[in-house]
């Protein structure tokens, strides 16, 4: 999209399925997405919870970052980019990924969905296209941004594969967690995805921008049959927790924005060890890692479970009650179908290990009046929610 | 006949700032003005009917939130209204436009260059670091690193442990930042060459360098780190001019009993026994007080002010070199009516900040170029601002007052100024703005031309130069003005400098006002009235 002189009228930029969304809004309550005007709620935040989990819900996707990386030496260069080996990567998959600086910093996390031969599209949280350009000098290598050019939705929910076949999508009962099929949406041609932040069964649907509305409307054209709603990001948030998916600019700061020397984070400090291969060959950040790999860990971000009902916010953990300060709350949410506070937590390790008697202390609010409270916190390894049917291929159907 | 505890000489916003602390303190204390008004480069003057120009320095950023808070300049009439956007024409018709609002701003950075728009984020993160950084030097005296008063290997520890919280490659790029030109250093981020051409501006304002000269990124630090109310970097305007800065000091030193007199030049400090004892008038009076402060310029102050026979050889000589040389101009305009802009559609919000006229850094080295010979820039760098679309002081209902800063302008032309000189300088500017306004010099009713010469001979400045010398690292920090006389106190006892020659420099702070009374104070044995630094972390 070429920005007109006049966009200083209008802050946030419309998305192609703005005119359904703003229709449905009841709150008129938005926030800005990378410049994108989105939902924050659209109705009601329990019912948009309860699509993701019980039925289907439907976000527009379009504001996230899309880059699309072609060229003879795509791969060489992706492989040289992120921590992850990326070798067993094949067309028609997708892969979860981080990248880092020279100093093994996070710059961000994403997916790298490879379309073709040597073409592949990343989407990520943050603005990237300088970083990823600083990384191609030397490669044979195109890197666009692409976020305008394609639209985008999340379709999410165990429902989420009966509405989209109902909708008109067939082909979907082969595609498995992580693929991606060229399809039809009716005539429309879409690419889907088993993709997704919620943690649940779920897909994505991309598109051309002028074909939005109609996939949407064939979307949302089997409500009567099936329980559709559309969602804004408060109830992404509620989901994305539960999953236990960490968010760039929330749970940790971006290596190449941070000010405060010590603010950045690893991928191992925020427990995405998962996704960095030391063996692989060099990257970008591999030296740093593999010589914080020899030395105890000093903090984790810690997926912890805080006991009670309170509402948590921002809270600092202690080591025991009363005990020391060892860290502090990133992101929390109260889980309905946990009946839980679950939240993600930045802690120092103590000789590489997390303190065994974590306590939470935080303000809370009763009728103006403020109260502190502490609350034991349990550590735990696994998401907090992993519904079998998300990885079910088929999925079941309704 | 002495009544005094301290004469300051000079009521530039740091000479009243200084006072104001002092008279704080208990102390009674005078300040001695040349001019029938107070202020000197910090002044709003009504030169045609109606309108009111802030003469020299036309916004205000620097100056200290806590200084203004200590001195309650707020109750004294103080408002400082953040500008919200700065602008650069285009040859070509378009324009660079850089809003407050950062989903705008970032739509306004994809438009001219996808890879520039993410590498503001870089650019902001760092020019944040090395903001942070300075910004908790400000309202403190540098140390001297040769001494061992535990004082000083107190700050100069400060100093270190301030420099080593970065990490080691932040420290290269520290030292970096500090030697480069804005030129080279921008070119790290941006690829754009109008985006370019917009962030170095503020590199060269006020000083004789040219936008590949090494040193000018700092320049632009220095006018980056201000802020108005937290937003870093953003500008600001003082409601009813510059003046209000000065008349908002002066009302609150004289609710602390601070006395100001007007017409007085001082034409010699008074020296008897290595010790400052008072000042003599250029009508001859004579006053006397135990404590000496001089808010002028240390080439001033030393070679004009104090008798060198009184100084020691080597501080004649440091003052006689003092680099400060004059190299802007300032034309205040009144005008019948708001200008419009080819280039801006009719809502545009961009007239409300900064407008620039010089889209390429060739353009800008060309700029400088024109001053190297002693000619003024035939294609000048402009900062244009129209305050009175937010103040309703300066001028009446409908009109305007365009506040134009102009880069490059010389000290003396080749066979010197004369008025018809001056006028063709104004003219130059006036056609450029012009260019890309068409109604502009249709509206114009009364334009008042400063050149150096006009900041010399009104305000003192030496040469014009308007940070009261160079803010180039060789005269920064410990070494300004001089090595050795750094810590606000002159060569003679009961004598200090108070302006914008010493530590942290130009521009509207009041840092060195307050800095100065706080080493005056500690001398005297009384309680410190000078603000710690506000911190944010």
């Amino acid at each position: 999209m070429i920005f007109e002189h006049t966009h200083f009228r209008q802050a946030l930029q419309l998305s192609p399925f703005h005119e359904r969304i703003a229709a449905l809004s009841k709150t008129e309550n938005w926030t800005s997405w990378n410049t994108y005007k989105v939902p924050r709620v659209l109705d009601k935040l329990s019912t948009e919870y309860f699509a993701i989990r019980s039925g289907t819900a439907v976000m527009d996707l379009t504001p996230m970052e899309k880059y699309r990386i072609s060229g003879g030496d795509a791969q060489e260069y992706l492989d040289r980019l992120v921590a992850r080996d990326i070798s067993n990567l094949r067309p028609g998959r997708v892969t979860y990924i981080v990248w880092c600086n020279d100093d093994g910093k996070l710059i961000d996390d994403g997916t790298l969905f490879q379309l073709g031969d040597n073409d592949y599209r990343i989407c990520a949280q943050h603005h990237q296209l300088d970083w990823l350009l600083m990384s191609a000098a030397g490669f044979d290598v195109q890197v666009e941004l692409e976020t305008d050019n394609v639209a985008a939705l999340a379709v999410q929910g165990p429902t989420s594969y009966s509405v989209l076949s109902e909708a008109g999508i067939a082909g979907l009962e082969h595609l498995k967690p992580f693929g991606i099929h060229d399809l039809h949406c009716g005539d429309i041609p879409v690419t889907v995805s088993r993709t997704g932040f919620t943690g649940d069964l779920g897909y994505e649907v991309w598109m051309q921008p002028s074909d939005a509305l109609a996939v949407w409307d064939a979307i949302f054209a089997v409500q009567g049959r099936y329980d559709v709603h559309a969602m804004g990001l408060d109830a992404l948030e509620m989901v994305r927790i539960e999953a236990g998916f960490i968010m760039p600019g929330f749970d940790f700061n971006t290596a190449e924005s941070t000010v405060r020397d010590g603010y950045d984070r690893s991928p191992y400090e925020v427990g995405l060890g998962w996704v960095v291969n030391l063996d692989k060959g060099h990257f970008t950040g591999r030296k740093a890692l593999q010589l914080e790999k020899t030395q105890p860990g000093k903090r984790r971000l810690t997926k912890i479970v805080v006991d009670g009902n309170k509402p948590v916010g921002e809270a600092f953990i202690y080591n025991g009650k009363n005990g020391k300060q060892v860290g502090e709350i990133r992101c929390t949410t109260w889980s309905p179908i946990l009946k839980a506070n679950l939240a993600l937590a930045d802690i120092d390790l103590v000789n590489g290990k997390l303190p065994s008697d974590l306590w939470a202390r935080f303000d809370y609010q009763r009728e103006l009046k403020w109260r502190t409270a502490w609350a034991a916190c349990r550590a735990q390894a696994k998401p907090f929610y992993n519904p079998e049917h998300r990885s079910a291929t088929p999925p079941a159907r309704f | 006949m002495s009544s005094y505890d301290v004469i300051v000489i000079g009521a530039g916003h740091n000479g009243l700032t200084n006072a104001a602390f002092l008279a704080k303190a208990g102390l009674r204390v005078l300040v001695v003005e040349k001019n029938d008004y107070v202020g000197g480069a910090t002044v709003s003057r009504e030169l045609h009917d109606g309108w009111k120009y802030s003469n020299c320095s036309y916004v205000c950023s620097l100056f200290r939130p806590e200084i203004y808070n200590a001195l309650d300049l707020g109750r004294h009439g103080l408002q400082v209204i953040p500008l919200v956007s700065s602008m650069t024409f285009k040859q070509d018709g378009d324009y660079f436009g850089s809003y407050s609002d950062p989903n705008i701003r970032r739509h306004e950075l994809l438009r001219h260059s996808r890879r520039d728009a993410d590498a503001a984020i870089r650019f902001d993160a760092d020019v944040m670091r090395w903001c942070r950084l300075i910004r908790g030097f400000l309202l403190r005296t540098p140390p001297d690193p040769g001494s061992f008063k535990p004082r000083d290997i107190f700050e100069f520890a400060y100093l270190l442990k301030k420099f080593y919280e970065l990490s080691e490659s932040q420290i290269y790029e520290f030292v970096r930042f500090f030697t480069m030109s804005i030129a080279e250093y921008l070119e790290n981020y941006f690829e754009n060459e109008t985006i370019l051409a917009h962030y170095s501006g503020g590199s060269i304002i006020g000083t004789g360098l040219g936008v590949y000269s090494p040193g000018t990124a700092y320049v632009l630090l220095h006018h980056a780190m201000g802020d108005v109310d937290g937003n870093v970097g953003s500008w600001g305007f003082s409601r009813g001019g510059m003046g209000a800065v000065s008349g908002a000091l002066a009302s609150s030193f004289r609710s602390l009993s601070g006395e100001i007199r007007t017409d007085a030049e001082v034409a010699k400090i008074i020296v008897a026994g290595n010790k400052a004892t008072g000042v003599q008038l250029a009508s001859g009076e004579k006053l006397f007080a135990k404590t000496i402060v001089s808010n002028l310029d240390a080439k001033r102050t030393f070679t004009k002010v104090m008798d060198e026979k009184d100084l020691p050889p080597k501080l004649v000589e440091r003052a006689r070199n003092f680099k400060i040389r004059g190299s802007s101009g300032k034309l205040n305009i009144a005008l019948d009516g708001m200008p419009t802009f080819s280039a801006l559609p009719k809502d545009s919000p961009l007239t409300l900040g900064h407008m620039h006229f010089t889209d390429t850094l060739q353009r800008l080295e060309k700029a400088y170029d024109d001053w190297k010979d002693d000619c003024w820039s035939a294609d000048p760098y402009v900062d244009l601002l129209i305050p009175s679309q937010y103040d309703p002081t300066l001028a009446p209902p409908g009109k305007h007052m365009m506040s134009v800063f102009v880069q490059y302008c010389p000290v003396e032309p080749e066979g010197g100024w004369s008025e018809s000189k001056r006028d063709q300088f104004g003219q130059t500017v006036i056609d450029q703005i012009a260019e890309y306004s068409p109604d502009f010099k249709d509206l114009l009713l009364h334009a008042e031309v400063r050149t150096p010469r006009e900041l010399e001979s009104e305000v003192g400045l030496t040469e014009g130069n308007i940070f009261q010398g160079e803010l180039t690292f060789d005269q920064l920090l410990f070494n300004r003005p001089f090595p050795g006389y750094a810590q606000y106190r002159g060569p003679v006892r009961g004598m200090y400098m108070c302006g914008s020659s010493t530590h942290p420099g130009g521009g509207v702070m009041g840092a060195p006002g307050a800095n100065a009374a706080r080493e005056i104070l500690r001398d005297l044995r009384k309680p410190d009235t000078t603000p710690e630094e506000f911190s944010d972390d």
